[in-house]
């Protein structure tokens, strides 16, 4: 009764907020286009590749469906006797390496501008613990840790009975987002201090391991405040879909604000005793 | 001992006999038929293990919220729905493919090594009774995904050394079968069947035995570092020991993407057998098929790190891989431009076979697209670890690798039963697993281009309408199943006769169907002559 119940409420609500394109976006099967210049280089080349195969499949699957029908047993058809065409199969293998040279081209060169993560503005240093991350601003002496925000938390446990429906961004809000201030790009030092997590934030386009032992490198430019939600992208463990990324994006006077705050308060410096003991080991690690 | 006895003066005497009486035809079987018989039902088993834990999968992901399972469960579900059915329904069924198929296409009187053959079976009971034990051990089934991923595989409860020695069991398994197709192929063909005369089935199955025997000691070192890493404190994989966790994904997808080829190659194999006989015209293009086989095979080994591009690779290490992966599509391009041009102007009928070969050509085909968009590096960020990848190998494994095993099963069952299957029921099970497997696994596309990340058990409710529709899906194409189960089963109890050539179509061609259906216990006895 309850799942009926649940399905009708779902697809009323997917018919009225789709022509307004909401946040909630029922019934969305396309990647979004983003906020940043690296999501936007990788959207167009996933819809770039997306129309080539669209082409390629209607020449492939037209032949196809024109034979089944055309060429059909019960219409009494006769078969040909033909076994190759040494001409046809160098033209079907000269096409598509053509076509793959001409997609590789665009992909080569965004994949150059996503390594470059030269003349960043802000480091922040990124470690994925099970089942949390913590954000450490390098030369701000910032840092804390980010987890499930509490309402989402209570609604996930098996057999609540509360409706995830009722939960403001079920799943993808935390109790401390990470903020970062609009325009600047951030550079993103991923790593982890148990098992191999992955931060990604989809409207940035990027994503990328957090791997004991290693410290890797994202970097992204966000041109509009906002909040932008993600998850962690790499199975963890039990808490694996608990643990999201919530990235706030404000104007440079409210980021600088918030900085402020962050570092002259008495709560963050506690925070950060607690932080720098937890973080003691992966930071060693990834020295190495 | 009785058995191998009798074997043994079977062949000298030249009497024909047949099998043996009671379970021990079964649990001593030397005969490639009967052993055959042994893979597939067990796989079909193992079909119904996998299929229910994704269906465990599918009712939680029903609805946003957890209502059914702890998440520790939903992981250990994952997990070991891959490895059953990977290595559990559609290996085993390939080898069994293989076992019955190889000596009747080559005009062999048995497989080269029938006893390595009972023990490559038997040890796959055990293998699968140990994994699935797991699910009852303190700490349950390994909950780390297939991948097995250190340092997270490295939390496995009591599991970890059962799900090392399962491993270990089923690649000897896998590697014995494979010395066995290698051996029979090589050695055992009719006079005058020159290797560009081989059935295609048979070229692609010598491909992939290659290709098994490169890659599953690769995973057995893999996985037994893991294991000494558990307990005999090495550090291949522990960063706090100066080792490597990314050396592990390496090392797991070098066996892991040939891997993907063994689980495909053989189905290219059936399809190229199916679509000639009921298009009633030769295959178009065999000698491009089979280099474009080998082509394949060659490039599995070059393009791993293509499951790894988040783990932060060097710029020319990305580059290398994406441009390696993309050149796939070219051998895997013109296999498909082969059997469309093999339709071609042919005279078609749909036999439950040949739907199910045609429904491999359009599905696998999505799933080969959806592999392209994939090897785009920087797409693949924002696609890796996404339900837009559990869509991709669905898409391939399922109507490409599962459809093919299907079709095949539907194409030689009334050679090796003798009887016909209700055609009515087969083609019912065949628009039924078309349509559910597009209801299952097209929306998962969706949900992954939207973002939602594979391996989670709980959800935003933003991607709640789509998993709805996917787990409906999932429901209708699992208990369409049922009815395959039905068919099978009916076909070997009776049914109208079937005649040796099966199909009324002119063809088949190939020295299966030279034989009486059923074909007699021991067959090509004296080897035919091929022209």
């Amino acid at each position: 009764m309850k799942i009926v119940k649940y399905a009708a409420a779902g697809s009323l609500a997917a018919a009225a907020l789709l022509p307004t394109g909401a946040a909630l976006a029922a019934w969305e099967i396309n990647m979004p286009v983003g906020v940043t210049e690296l999501s936007r280089d990788i959207h167009g080349l996933h819809m770039m590749i997306f129309w080539i195969c669209v082409l390629i499949a209607i020449a492939v699957f037209g032949m196809m469906i024109y034979s089944i029908v055309k060429f059909r047993h019960s219409q009494g058809a006769v078969p040909a006797t033909f076994d190759h065409s040494t001409k046809a199969e160098i033209v079907w293998t000269i096409i598509p390496v053509a076509i793959l040279v001409g997609m590789a081209i665009p992909a080569a060169a965004t994949l150059v501008k996503i390594e470059d993560t030269r003349d960043s503005t802000l480091t922040i240093k990124v470690t994925g613990y099970q089942w949390k991350w913590h954000y450490d601003y390098l030369d701000q002496k910032v840092s804390f840790f980010s987890t499930l925000s509490r309402d989402s938390d209570a609604a996930r446990q098996t057999g609540s009975g509360i409706d995830p429906n009722s939960v403001e961004n079920y799943l993808l809000s935390v109790d401390k987002p990470l903020v970062v201030p609009v325009g600047a790009k951030v550079r993103v030092l991923l790593t982890s201090n148990d098992v191999i997590h992955a931060w990604w934030v989809p409207a940035f386009g990027m994503k990328k391991d957090a791997i004991p032992g290693f410290v890797n490198e994202l970097w992204f430019r966000a041109d509009e405040p906002g909040t932008y939600r993600g998850q962690c992208a790499e199975l963890c463990g039990r808490d694996h879909a608990f643990m999201p990324v919530v990235v706030e994006v404000k104007p440079q006077a409210e980021y600088d604000s918030w900085l402020a705050e962050q570092q002259g308060g008495a709560a963050p410096a506690a925070a950060q005793a607690q932080t720098v003991e937890n973080a003691a080991p992966a930071t060693a690690a990834a020295a190495e | 001992m009785a058995h191998a006895h009798d074997a043994h003066a079977a062949h000298d005497h030249h009497d024909d006999h047949g099998p043996a009486k009671g379970i021990g035809r079964w649990l001593f079987a030397t005969n490639h038929k009967d052993i055959g018989t042994l893979y597939m039902l067990f796989s079909l088993l193992m079909f119904f293990v996998g299929g229910t834990m994704a269906l465990v999968i599918r009712a939680e992901l029903f609805q946003p919220g957890m209502q059914l399972v702890d998440p520790m469960f939903f992981n250990q579900m994952t997990t070991m729905h891959a490895l059953i059915m990977i290595f559990g329904a559609v290996m085993p069924a390939f080898v069994g493919l293989a076992n019955w198929m190889i000596p009747l296409q080559v005009g062999a009187p048995d497989m080269a090594l029938p006893r390595m053959n009972n023990f490559s079976f038997w040890i796959l009971p055990f293998a699968f009774t140990m994994l699935i034990g797991t699910l009852f051990v303190p700490g349950g089934a390994p909950a780390g995904g297939w991948t097995m991923y250190p340092p997270l595989s490295q939390q496995t409860g009591e599991a970890f050394p059962m799900l090392i020695f399962a491993v270990h069991l089923m690649g000897a398994s896998s590697i014995m079968g494979a010395i066995n197709v290698i051996v029979t192929i090589m050695n055992m063909r009719a006079p005058g069947m020159s290797l560009l005369k081989m059935p295609i089935f048979v070229w692609t199955w010598l491909i992939t035995a290659y290709l098994l025997i490169a890659v599953m000691p690769v995973l057995a070192g893999a996985v037994t570092m893991l294991l000494t890493d558990h307990y005999f404190g090495t550090t291949f994989f522990e960063a706090a020991g100066g080792g490597d966790p990314v050396m592990f994904q390496h090392i797991f997808w070098f066996f892991g993407h040939p891997e993907v080829y063994i689980m495909i190659l053989p189905a290219f194999g059936i399809v190229s057998e199916i679509i000639p006989t009921f298009s009633r015209k030769p295959l178009f293009g065999y000698d491009a098929m089979v280099y474009a086989t080998a082509s394949i095979a060659f490039l599995s080994f070059i393009v791993w790190a293509h499951h790894m591009f988040t783990v932060g690779m060097p710029l020319a290490g990305q580059m290398f891989f994406m441009l390696a992966t993309m050149l796939i599509a070219v051998p895997t391009g013109v296999k498909v431009f082969n059997w469309t041009a093999t339709m071609f102007k042919g005279s078609i009928s749909f036999e439950p076979p040949m739907l199910f070969a045609i429904s491999f050509l359009f599905l696998f085909t999505i799933g080969g697209f959806s592999g392209l968009m994939l090897a785009i590096v920087p797409a693949d960020f924002q696609y890796h670890d996404t339900y837009f990848v559990v869509a991709h190998f669905h898409y391939v494994l399922v109507p490409g690798a599962v459809f093919s095993l299907m079709a095949a099963a539907y194409y030689w069952l009334p050679k090796w039963t003798g009887h016909m299957y209700n055609m009515k029921l087969a083609k019912a099970h065949f628009w039924l697993s078309t349509i559910f497997v597009n209801v299952l696994f097209f929306p998962q596309h969706f949900l992954g281009l939207a973002g939602m990340p594979r391996r989670i058990p709980d959800y935003s409710t933003q991607f709640a309408d789509w998993n709805m529709i996917s787990s409906i899906g999932a429901f209708g194409f699992g208990l369409s199943q049922l009815l395959f189960v039905y068919v099978i089963v009916a076909c070997i109890r009776g049914g109208e006769k079937a005649s040796d050539k099966v199909w009324d179509s002119g063809r088949p061609h190939g020295l299966e169907w030279t034989l009486s259906s059923p074909p007699p216990y021991h067959s090509f006895e004296t080897a035919p002559e091929v022209k």
